[in-house]
């Protein structure tokens, strides 16, 4: 069984962080992942996007040209992904910043207001992780323990004090219902 | 008693250099300075490309050869392996002051603790006296052969002057061979460049002005008095930049 | 074994050097391997080693010369325009012999070209890259974990063999994160009584040199050489082999290319079609035994790259071109999608002319 991410939006959202945590958590529970950042000056301040892929076996490709699950995070990502989706795949969008609803109807859709729900909480820097918080509650795939085990992974030792607030972006995102 | 011996830091083989050339002095000295400060066991010279490209076979101490312009580069390597170990570059004006003016000037930043031994001969000598960046404004050479013209080939570049901009280098001094009190100045230089490396302090460069009968198409006494006449006038002799006096 | 961590490809390759005793990294910055320079930076001055950005590839490759004339491993790395700057410094590292070990995480060329990964210096990496007669030994990871082991496999070879080895990554494995051990063994280093390291007044002086005058002279160098040469073509050629025994398509590939092909095989697979994958590992020597063997068995090769075909010709020779050999590529930093290669599959396994 292999699923493939792919996370997308503007530079600074956190993209790269979003999939890292999703490759350790999905190494600390033993599967095999691979991440793959898009690098370049697209880095600087246009869209970052980041393929994430979690196998029982070995990763054939780390590419992922058509994923099973798409994270946007702002529109032209949706606009340049949307159709790239596998069919019966997953697109989770952030509605604050994305006004226009997914076209396909062939495939399941999650609107969260990530940004807002930041921004209200006071974390206004961890949108990507509310919307990750909902892509593992959809997948039944939420646990308290091995997200935080992540969270050490790829939050660094001088931001300790982060680790609670990322795993309380997580349960925000996991908790809320459109 | 023995009044006049070779050097023990160079070996008793013929030389390839033409009669008349300055380099036989210049390596002399520096193998005198070796033997004085007793440093052969833990020297590395590195030859260039150029008409000391086979200066490898004449000094005793462990020797590489560079590519054309990279001494200093190799150096860098060289020292960084073993900052015990005692580095030096043999450097033609070609090799130095042109296709390698990025390494030189960089080891120079970086205050790199080696030392430069850099000949200056307006010329290049192993090629058959083509225009070296070093030639003079008017200079006839096979690549000037109307004489250097500076609107089209524009000026030489003066090493010390350029080096002693920088912040970087320890020492800058430049001398020349062409008689028994320059030759003892000289000496004094290459000792106080390479004293300076044993003592940590950095990057010293010697100029040391140098003849070429067989290219400038003298005879060597006359190639001697050129330098006096028309070299030193453009290159004028002296200590560019002590560091020593600062306060580190 | 130990842990494994996630790590980018370019930082396995810079840890796994430090496993092999690299302590001297010289190197100029370009994406999109600039993260084993930071790497370098970061670590080595804390394990009493030297990292330095030299002010030019050029001068780069000069210091590893140097380091390597005195006898220690030495690193660079680079992509693919720094490389071409760098090929002046291997020809002399490999006309003095000295050994020395180099990245090139490629990028999309002829010139300045893109800095999306691409595998188009195949030629220049297999046939040399600079003047003369040489050749480097290339390695070709595909996957994090190989980046490192090839790393330290490529310190190895090159003291064994006093050659040059260099790793042929892209931008994709350079970038790229996966799960790694650097749990890697490490040969001892053999002694280097060649090396100039001063010769503490008990020995003759040794000469790092690549020049030779006399042409009987330069002529015996260069068949010693290529005497050693046989020798690792004969010892240390390396590749995978994935699904071959019944395969009438016999796809290969390299790298990144070949974890895309691996996936199309798969699926093709799936479909009853009979295909399988030779993977060369190493790139030079090249692995010629699989495809003589399956030049006889096979009904056609398909060599999957990211150039407009440079291994192929390789592979053609190798199969003494007794089948056809065909070609399925992108180039300009464009990776083959599975889906690109399973479409040439299957056109090959229906018997269309392509």
């Amino acid at each position: 069984m292999e699923k493939q991410y792919l996370f997308s939006g503007f530079g600074g959202q956190g993209i790269l962080f979003a999939g890292k945590f999703l490759a350790y958590k999905g190494l600390i529970e033993g599967n095999e992942v691979s991440w793959l950042p898009s690098y370049g000056p697209e880095m600087r301040g246009g869209t970052a996007s980041c393929s994430v892929v979690i196998s029982d076996k070995a990763v054939a490709s780390p590419i992922v040209a058509k994923p099973d699950v798409l994270i946007a995070m702002n529109l032209p990502s949706l606009d340049r992904f949307e159709n790239s989706v596998r069919s019966g795949g997953y697109i989770f969008a952030d509605s604050s910043l994305i006004e226009r609803k997914v076209k396909r109807d062939d495939v399941n859709v999650y609107y969260v207001p990530a940004t807002k729900l930041a921004s209200d909480n006071g974390i206004p820097t961890l949108a990507n992780m509310i919307l990750m918080g909902k892509v593992l509650s959809v997948f039944g795939e939420f646990d308290d323990q091995n997200a935080t085990s992540a969270l050490k992974k790829v939050v660094s030792a001088k931001h300790a004090d982060m680790l609670d607030v990322n795993l309380g972006a997580l349960k925000i995102g996991a908790d809320y219902k459109d | 008693m023995v009044v006049f011996d070779r050097p023990k830091a160079l070996i008793d083989v013929p030389t390839h250099y033409c009669p008349g050339c300055t380099h036989g002095i210049v390596h002399r000295l520096v193998a005198e300075v070796i033997d004085e400060l007793g440093i052969e066991g833990k020297t590395i010279g590195i030859a260039p490309v150029g008409c000391s490209v086979m200066a490898y076979n004449y000094f005793k101490c462990d020797m590489i050869e560079a590519a054309h312009g990279r001494a200093p580069a190799v150096a860098t390597g060289v020292k960084r392996a073993d900052p015990n170990n005692i580095v030096f570059t043999y450097q033609g004006d070609g090799d130095l002051a042109s296709i390698g003016t990025a390494e030189t000037v960089h080891a120079a930043a970086r205050n790199e603790n080696i030392t430069v031994i850099f000949i200056n001969n307006a010329i290049y000598g192993m090629t058959g006296g083509q225009m070296a960046p070093t030639s003079l404004p008017g200079q006839v050479t096979q690549t000037s052969p109307y004489g250097r013209d500076v609107k089209a080939c524009g000026y030489p570049v003066k090493i010390c002057e350029m080096l002693s901009q920088l912040d970087g280098p320890e020492y800058l001094e430049r001398v020349t061979v062409n008689s028994v009190p320059n030759i003892r100045n000289a000496k004094k230089a290459i000792k106080k460049a390479f004293t300076n490396q044993l003592e940590g302090k950095g990057f010293s460069l010697i100029e040391v002005l140098s003849s070429c009968p067989t290219n400038w198409g003298m005879t060597p006494q006359n190639a001697l008095k050129w330098i006096d006449e028309k070299m030193i006038p453009y290159y004028p002799l002296g200590v560019y930049k002590d560091r020593s006096g600062e306060e580190k | 074994m130990s842990e494994k961590v996630l790590m980018k490809g370019n930082e396995a390759i810079a840890e796994a050097a430090i496993i092999a005793g690299c302590r001297h990294y010289f190197g100029y910055p370009i994406t999109p391997q600039t993260e084993i320079a930071a790497y370098m930076a970061k670590k080595m001055p804390k394990i009493g080693g030297t990292f330095l950005q030299a002010e030019s590839e050029i001068a780069a490759i000069n210091m590893v010369y140097g380091v390597s004339s005195a006898g220690k491993r030495v690193m660079t790395s680079s992509s693919s325009p720094g490389i071409s700057l760098k090929g002046e410094g291997i020809s002399y590292l490999a006309g003095a012999d000295l050994p020395a070990f180099i990245v090139n995480v490629q990028r999309g060329g002829p010139g300045l070209g893109g800095i999306q990964p691409s595998q188009s210096d195949y030629f220049q990496s297999t046939r040399g890259g600079g003047h003369g007669d040489y050749h480097m030994i290339v390695l070709a990871p595909a996957s994090v974990q190989e980046m490192a082991e090839l790393t330290v496999k490529g310190f190895d070879l090159a003291d064994k063999y006093r050659m040059t080895a260099m790793i042929l990554a892209d931008g994709t494995l350079g970038q790229m994160m996966e799960p790694v051990s650097l749990d890697i063994k490490v040969s001892p280093e053999p002694e280097k009584p060649w090396a100039t390291n001063g010769t503490k007044m008990q020995r003759e002086h040794n000469i790092v040199n690549s020049l030779s005058l006399v042409p009987d002279e330069l002529e015996q160098l260069n068949i010693e050489r290529f005497k050693k040469y046989a020798v690792v073509e004969q010892n240390e050629a390396m590749y995978e082999e994935y699904k071959c025994d019944d395969a009438e398509i016999v796809v290969t590939a390299f790298g990144i290319a070949a974890r895309v092909a691996m996936h199309a095989i798969d699926r093709a697979r799936e479909e009853g079609i009979k295909v399988g994958l030779i993977r060369p590992i190493t790139l030079w020597p090249f692995p010629k035994a699989p495809f003589e063997k399956y030049a006889d068995k096979a009904k056609c090769f398909l060599s999957v790259e990211l150039s407009m075909g440079q291994m192929i010709e390789d592979v053609k020779l190798a199969t003494k071109c007794k089948k056809p050999v065909y070609l399925c590529n992108r180039v300009g930093g464009i990776i083959p999608t599975p889906d690109e290669v399973l479409d040439f599959i299957r056109k090959l396994n229906q018997g269309g002319a392509l």
